[in-house]
């Protein structure tokens, strides 16, 4: 196995036109720390994109800016911090979770979709991204999109390509959409409610008129692990929701919403940054031993029942509530989890909330044996293997990350 | 459009009434002068019959006629209300119309978990109807949103005024059952984030009813803004209104609606409705800002600052929600205020960067000597979207020809400035032919690949959106030469 690392479209191109020819499979990487994300791939050669780095266009009054699919998300969040902006999709760290090391990458957030805890109001990577250049399995240079922030023009492929995860080209340039970052923020706490109680009153923040950015719910567990006093110091469980905005604004919404729900303690600017920024990793606020990670994603009503019955039937098992619910994090001891990382409890569960169940982190051995990924229904299953061969026909392309067989 | 198919037309009565067997009553239509009220939608100047119309009112009859239009070869164009500017509803001499109308019922409204389940043929305004009561709403709002269907927006990504805050369809649809023209019964995303597999959701929106029809559509619903102000401010330059956009965005503030209407625009406004419009700016901008009214106060008055930097000439904001209602009314009337000054005018759709908006504008009012037609402009500033509206009398010869190749050398020059053919109307078959100004052949036959993954035969609204018809067996093969490309020369680790 070799590393091809080129450092153009061009080169990419011909590496993976010569790879298609060959019938050679190609891991696509740039920073490297989301290689355990999914499905094991066990490919021929390694596709390193990490010089397909540097910031190409970055225009803040148009609110677009264009990179290399390498350039490292912290160089971009600086030269977006230096004209007041950001990414919203808030795209999480998740080098603890997943044991790796390196730099996160445009690309990478981009070809996983992630998003943070600003997903709730702001949408997730796939909301962002409006347009790329990538190889497809042809070896063939394309785009799609643009370099505007509104635009219907052909299929929107960006979709797609977003949360794809490599498998239907290799991104080598990136255009998306940037918001100003908000001048400040400050987060309200409310201690000691059970998870019953708390996803309703999050669903409740939500649907009121004040502009939730973040809505999270930590039992008691999590929240004592909260490196942020404010959350940590009833030893309770904590149930949080952010406000970002101008400052008049911001002091307004914090009153009507405590007149809402009640009164609580208040995380400022600083201390708001620090909190959601550890709930975007989620390591840190979950059981240190337990190794085995779930994300789960369901009706978000129905978030406190599933949690409920994955926490009754597995002894280990702790969980952490974010995206008003519509987030669960579920983890517990690989012994328990067994062979399958205790997806036979988990797969039943989720069925009943409406939404699907991601396998983050288990071994390799885990990750290889049992579907990472919600299965999809047959006819969905179908069409994707046919979208699958549209791109990437003798399946060349991070083979085997999403699903077993291509 | 593609030559009609002689031997379906040839089996034209046999068709007829294997559909009627499928959608009993009068939800078959096939008399002539009943099918005239299909023969275009918004882009009057396309017009066909179809070859018959189907208005099926379950699921089931949808998957039924599907069926048999796959299995005997027979194409298929899905309509709503037919309000498509870009002729993405124009039916085929040789195909079924599948009207979506009957589908018209809300069938979930879920206030937990923030959504509205709705069948495709509800309106757009309907949604918002059927939740304002819970203080909640649907947030894009195209202008047609009276008529227009949720699942027309669907199938074309609809904007509006709103969307550079609050997004496009795409961003608030979370979920849709979609039947393919095989009749298979897909069901994408739902009441939670994000799906597993492709986001196949994300690429049937906006798909211009090329892959499927949807017959059930899951919208997210906002909470209404606390309350909303809006400033009307006139510039004496397009210039110096553009400048004032990118003033706004770059302090950071990102409004609920900024536009900007030229002084022809201006002028046919406020000769229909009266708003109290500057009569004497070249452009006058409208910015509205929602919110609490701590955060609109803040925001209108900083905005007032950036457009006296900006060289704005006049600057009011609106003190009650009657004055915010006068100061859109001209606006939402656009479109028809420039119907009274024309017997007919040609909408375009394109977007640039907004830093191109002064040369852009310049360049249009040249081509208004080259093509010896007028041309109003109204656009959504805050995202560079134009909508200049080329006025043309269809009852002169020649006059629509050079309406439309106005509107064609508008287009190239978006894209010539870095921009798009098409913001939120769709391409259709109007900018169909222009899609090679933005895109090379392999990046349509990428495109046009996902279609085949959907439909193979090209059944599904043939004629729309490409220059040329799906070549599927062709793009599928796979052309390398085995050791014949040259194995790069590059850093290996």
């Amino acid at each position: 196995m070799s590393t091809l690392q080129p450092s153009d479209a061009r080169e990419t191109a011909e590496i993976v036109a010569w790879a298609a020819a060959e019938g050679r499979s190609l891991e696509i990487v740039a920073g490297g720390t989301k290689r355990a994300l999914g499905r094991p791939v066990k490919p021929e050669h390694v596709l390193d994109l990490s010089r397909l780095a540097g910031i190409v266009a970055y225009e803040p009054a148009e609110l677009v800016l264009t990179a290399g699919p390498g350039e490292p998300l912290a160089t971009i969040a600086a030269a977006l911090a230096a004209k007041g902006q950001m990414l919203a999709f808030e795209p999480p760290d998740w080098r603890s979770l997943l044991g790796s090391s390196g730099e996160p990458t445009l690309g990478g957030a981009i070809a996983c979709n992630l998003a943070g805890s600003r997903r709730v109001r702001a949408g997730s990577a796939r909301d962002y991204l409006l347009g790329f250049s990538a190889v497809n399995g042809f070896g063939e240079t394309w785009k799609a999109g643009g370099k505007v922030v509104k635009n219907v023009t052909g299929y929107d492929l960006a979709k797609l390509q977003a949360g794809a995860y490599g498998t239907l080209s290799a991104l080598t340039e990136v255009t998306v959409k940037v918001t100003p970052k908000p001048e400040t923020s400050c987060t309200l706490v409310l201690h000691g409610l059970a998870d019953e109680v708390a996803i309703p009153m999050l669903a409740q923040a939500l649907n009121s008129p004040f502009e939730v950015s973040g809505a999270a719910h930590l039992p008691a567990a999590a929240a004592r692990r909260s490196r942020v006093g404010g959350v940590s110091v009833g030893l309770a469980a904590a149930t949080l929701l952010r406000l970002e905005g101008p400052r008049p604004s911001v002091a307004y919404r914090a009153d009507a919403l405590e007149a809402l729900l009640g009164r609580g303690a208040r995380l400022d600017d600083w201390e708001t940054e620090v909190f959601w920024a550890e709930l975007g990793s989620v390591r840190p606020l979950l059981a240190p031993g337990a190794r085995i990670v779930w994300r789960l994603c369901p009706t978000p009503s129905r978030a406190a029942s599933l949690a409920q019955a994955c926490l009754t039937a597995l002894r280990s098992a702790e969980v952490v509530f974010d995206w008003g619910g519509g987030l669960v994090w579920l983890c517990l001891d690989e012994g328990e989890a067994g062979a399958d990382g205790a997806a036979s409890v988990v797969r039943p569960a989720m069925k009943s909330a409406g939404g699907h169940a991601t396998l983050i982190a288990a071994p390799e051995a885990v990750r290889g044996s049992t579907p990472v990924f919600e299965p999809l229904e047959s006819a969905v299953a179908r069409l994707s293997a046919r979208v699958k061969s549209g791109f990437d026909p003798r399946h060349i392309l991070n083979p085997g990350r999403m699903q077993e067989g291509w | 459009m593609p030559e009609p198919d002689r031997a379906v037309l040839a089996r034209r009565a046999e068709i007829v009434a294997a559909l009627r067997r499928i959608v009993p009553g009068e939800g078959v239509i096939d008399k002539a002068s009943e099918l005239r009220a299909f023969e275009c939608d918004g882009l009057t100047a396309y017009r066909q019959p179809p070859m018959v119309a189907v208005l099926p009112d379950t699921t089931g009859q949808v998957v039924e006629v599907l069926r048999y239009c796959a299995a005997n070869g027979v194409k298929v164009v899905p309509r709503g209300a037919g309000t498509s500017l870009s002729g993405g509803a124009l039916p085929l001499a040789d195909g079924v119309l599948l009207g979506m109308g009957k589908f018209n019922r809300i069938l979930e409204i879920d206030v937990a978990n923030r959504c509205v389940v709705a069948q495709p043929g509800v309106t757009n305004l309907g949604i918002t109807h059927a939740v304002q009561g819970l203080g909640l709403y649907y947030a894009p709002d195209p202008s047609s949103q009276i008529a227009c269907t949720i699942g027309g927006n669907v199938a074309e990504n609809s904007g509006g005024v709103h969307c550079l805050k609050y997004g496009l369809t795409t961003n608030n649809v979370i979920g849709i059952e979609l039947v393919t023209i095989d009749g298979e019964i897909l069901r994408l995303g739902g009441k939670h984030f994000d799906a597993s597999g492709f986001d196949l959701l994300g690429v049937t929106v906006g798909s211009e009813g090329m892959l499927g029809v949807v017959t059930e559509v899951t919208v997210r619903i906002l909470p209404k803004p606390l309350g909303a102000r809006a400033l009307l401010i006139g510039f004496s330059s397009v210039e110096s209104a553009g400048d004032c956009v990118a003033g706004v965005i770059g302090a950071g503030i990102i409004p609920g609606g900024m536009e900007i209407m030229d002084r022809l625009a201006v002028e046919a406004a406020e000769a229909f409705v009266h708003a109290r419009y500057p009569l004497d700016a070249a452009a006058l901008m409208i910015v509205e800002l929602d919110g609490c009214e701590a955060e609109v106060d803040h925001l209108v008055a900083e905005v007032e600052a950036i457009a006296l930097q900006n060289g704005a000439t006049s600057c009011r904001s609106s003190r009650s929600e009657e004055e915010r209602l006068l100061f859109w009314a001209g606006r939402k009337a656009a479109f028809p205020a420039v119907g009274r000054i024309s017997p007919d005018y040609y909408c375009m759709d394109g977007t640039i960067p907004r830093r191109e908006i002064g040369r852009v504008l310049r360049r249009i009012q040249q081509m208004e000597g080259e093509h010896g037609l007028r041309c109003a402009n109204v656009f959504h500033a805050g995202d560079g979207n134009l909508h200049p509206l080329v006025l043309y009398d269809a009852n002169r010869p020649g006059e629509l020809d050079r309406a439309e190749a106005f509107g064609a050398d508008i287009l190239r020059l978006c894209v010539e400035v870095g921009g798009v053919l098409t913001g939120e109307h769709g391409v259709g078959v109007e900018k169909r032919d222009l899609m090679g100004t933005m895109f090379t052949e392999l990046d349509l036959n990428q495109q046009q690949r996902l279609k085949c993954a959907f439909d193979s035969e090209s059944l599904l609204n043939p004629g729309k959106v490409f220059p040329q018809l799906c070549r599927c067996a062709e793009l599928g093969r796979m052309h390398v030469h085995a050791g014949q490309l040259r194995f790069p020369d590059l850093p290996r680790f």
